[in-house]
């Protein structure tokens, strides 16, 4: 029964990380029909700069990690932001070479980290608190759990309220049903483009600084290795869908637990599985609008 | 020029390139040294079967417009298919490459039926994750078969005493250019079949098709497995040209690397295929070559660093050319041939579409 609690737990706080990085591939993709592949750029550089800014406060503090994760999502914005501005916007519509392009920032920014930083993972030093455990009803679930898990409500609240509440919101959830009639009434759609990659790098590079106190590293290719899982959480949630990423990340993260532990470490194996079925079943996803 | 003359041009070039071993050419700056030396030939056949490579991915994405990002899986299954039978029967090459290749076709025909299913950017991370599969299954080393993430050794006992060792790398070369002929042959068969028609039309407009009574979906398949089936085999050859299986090439990024070689030669081009691909070997194999200078090293950080990662430089260039050189070097080629013979038809060699309309692009 701990066992079962333990990998729950786990699997909500791997997860919650999971979805920080769909997120923001789902809205993205949502309004402008561009494959992000640069987003694991976005979260490693927010690892990283986060990471290196938490350390100048002093690091296994919590104010050097507020500082950390604060440094993070504003990194992951701005090279999102400048990503939009320099390579997505030229491409307009030409949504095969937006893909092509941030292919291609994929592999020359994880290349740069691995220059800049070194090609080995580095171990990160956490606060007291973060690396130990807490026990629930006989389970020793580690604090990095409960931490992943507040943050992702707290960016899918944030996002909800944004989109639901604010005019910017209104015209990105109007600009994902229909952006040939947004544009018709005279609203500038694209700089709602801007703004939907800068909460997309934001999320990013918050998950970024998350996943290394969760991983107790952090690497060059840890966004890489992230992204994969997103893009499988994105299509089984659905293309587009925030509350379909939301339930597939937890779906996809605990399924990946259990296998892990039950069936022989197979869990990578089982998410590819449970892809294959769910495109069989429903080829637009569990909440995607049907094709 | 007529199709004659680039029929001929084409023969002269591949005569040329089979005498290479035997000839003493230095070609300063972009070989290591002459042509005869083991050093040269095997970078030159990892360069053909790079390029045939980079074909069977140009069928996918030029002629039938299915970007997928997990070709990387069947080029995987020819090199550890036939490391693993090699390794654990005492079957000997032949029948072993053939049992390799039916492995390969049964597998991409269950991958392609499924991920078929969905089209468009849906389709590439479904591929992609059925590739990332297949880099889990390659680096966990169930039951000892694929040796981790150290690779697999070539067992050589069931491998003609040609081609094995440093001595007879000219007959791997051979073997190379032999393997990059027929993918090239069969690549340009399919383009002019019915089905390479047929996939054509899918690309550039489905819907039409269906409304016509074509299938779209068989075709799409015929395609996706065909060119699964071309890369396995070049996966087989290039099992032999290495003596050895690693794990970095089932990866994500080994597939994306051929996206970038096949986007830089122009897309729906099978000349910018072939050219895209071997320019991106020597340029990687050159590249790493000045990372390691001492001119680089000598550099202040702000230089040294971006020098010394070559996939630093190729990514950089890839945007580039993606931003400013739409349809890639052979697009870029048939604009500078067109300035030059004001009014003339294009020549033969075959239309080089633009990159295929995105399905379910908003209008």
């Amino acid at each position: 029964m701990s066992t079962l609690i333990l990998l729950l737990a786990t699997g909500l706080g791997l997860g919650g990380l999971y979805f920080l990085v769909a997120s923001g591939l789902s809205l993205i993709y949502g309004l402008m029909g561009v494959l992000n592949f640069a987003h694991g750029s976005f979260l490693t550089l927010g690892a990283f700069v986060g990471l290196a800014a938490g350390n100048l406060v002093g690091a296994g503090t919590w104010g050097g990690l507020l500082l950390g994760l604060v440094v993070g999502a504003l990194t992951g914005a701005a090279a999102a932001t400048a990503t939009e501005l320099g390579l997505i916007r030229p491409l307009y519509d030409r949504h095969i070479e937006q893909v092509l392009v941030t292919v291609g920032l994929s592999l020359a920014t994880v290349a740069l980290f691995e220059g800049i930083w070194g090609p080995n993972p580095r171990n990160v030093t956490r606060t007291e608190w973060l690396a130990s455990t807490t026990d629930v009803l006989g389970a020793h679930v580690p604090n990095t759990a409960f931490l992943n898990v507040l943050a992702a409500a707290a960016v899918l609240g944030g996002i909800v309220a944004f989109l639901r509440y604010t005019r910017y919101g209104l015209i990105i959830r109007a600009g994902v049903e229909n952006r040939a009639m947004v544009t018709a009434l005279g609203i500038d759609v694209r700089r709602a483009f801007t703004l939907v990659f800068a909460v997309g790098g934001a999320a990013a590079g918050l998950g970024g600084v998350l996943a290394t106190q969760s991983l107790n590293y952090v690497s060059p290719h840890m966004g890489a290795s992230l992204l994969i899982f997103a893009f499988i959480v994105t299509v089984i949630g659905g293309m587009g869908s925030l509350t379909g990423a939301a339930v597939a990340s937890v779906v996809v993260a605990v399924l990946q637990q259990l296998a892990n532990f039950y069936l022989n470490n197979t869990g990578d194996l089982i998410v590819v599985l449970l892809l294959a079925l769910v495109l069989l079943v429903r080829p637009s996803g569990l909440m995607g609008r049907p094709a | 020029m007529t199709r004659a003359s680039t029929r001929l041009g084409g023969l002269a070039l591949l005569v040329l390139l089979a005498c290479l071993p035997l000839l003493a050419l230095p070609v300063p700056g972009v070989l290591p040294g002459y042509t005869y030396e083991p050093g040269t030939l095997q970078l030159l056949a990892l360069c053909w079967l790079t390029a045939a490579l980079a074909l069977s991915y140009h069928l996918l994405f030029g002629v039938a417009g299915l970007m997928s990002f997990g070709h990387a899986l069947y080029f995987a299954a020819g090199i550890y298919g036939l490391a693993i039978v090699l390794d654990r029967t005492d079957v000997p090459l032949l029948p072993a490459a053939a049992l390799v290749l039916v492995g390969g076709v049964a597998l991409a025909f269950v991958v392609g039926a499924i991920s078929l299913r969905v089209t468009g950017i849906s389709f590439a991370m479904v591929t992609l994750a059925f590739a990332q599969a297949g880099n889990v299954l390659v680096r966990r080393d169930q039951g000892d078969l694929t040796g981790g993430e150290e690779g697999l050794a070539l067992a050589t006992d069931g491998v003609p005493a040609a081609l094995v060792g440093v001595v007879n790398t000219r007959n791997l070369y051979w073997l190379a250019l032999a393997v990059l002929l027929v993918v090239y042959l069969v690549v340009l068969w399919i383009e002019r079949s019915r089905a390479g028609h047929m996939a054509a039309a899918v690309r550039e407009n489905e819907v039409r098709v269906r409304i016509i009574g074509g299938r779209p979906y068989l075709t799409k398949l015929v395609v996706f497995v065909l060119a699964a089936s071309l890369a396995t085999v070049v996966g087989m050859a290039y099992l032999l040209l290495q003596s050895g299986a690693s794990p970095a090439t089932s990866t994500a990024d080994f597939t994306l690397t051929l996206l970038v070689m096949v986007v830089l030669g122009g897309v729906g081009s099978r000349w910018g295929a072939v050219v895209g691909a071997v320019l991106y070997t020597l340029l990687d194999q050159r590249l790493a070559e000045l990372a390691h200078s001492e001119a680089v090293a000598g550099l202040p950080a702000v230089l040294r660093i971006p020098l010394s990662e070559p996939m630093f430089l190729l990514g950089t260039c890839f945007v580039l050319v993606v931003i400013f050189l739409p349809g890639g070097l052979a697009g870029a080629a048939e604009r500078l041939a067109a300035r030059r013979r004001p009014g003339s038809d294009r020549d033969g060699s075959g239309p080089a579409p633009g990159v295929p309309a995105p399905e379910g692009a908003v209008a």
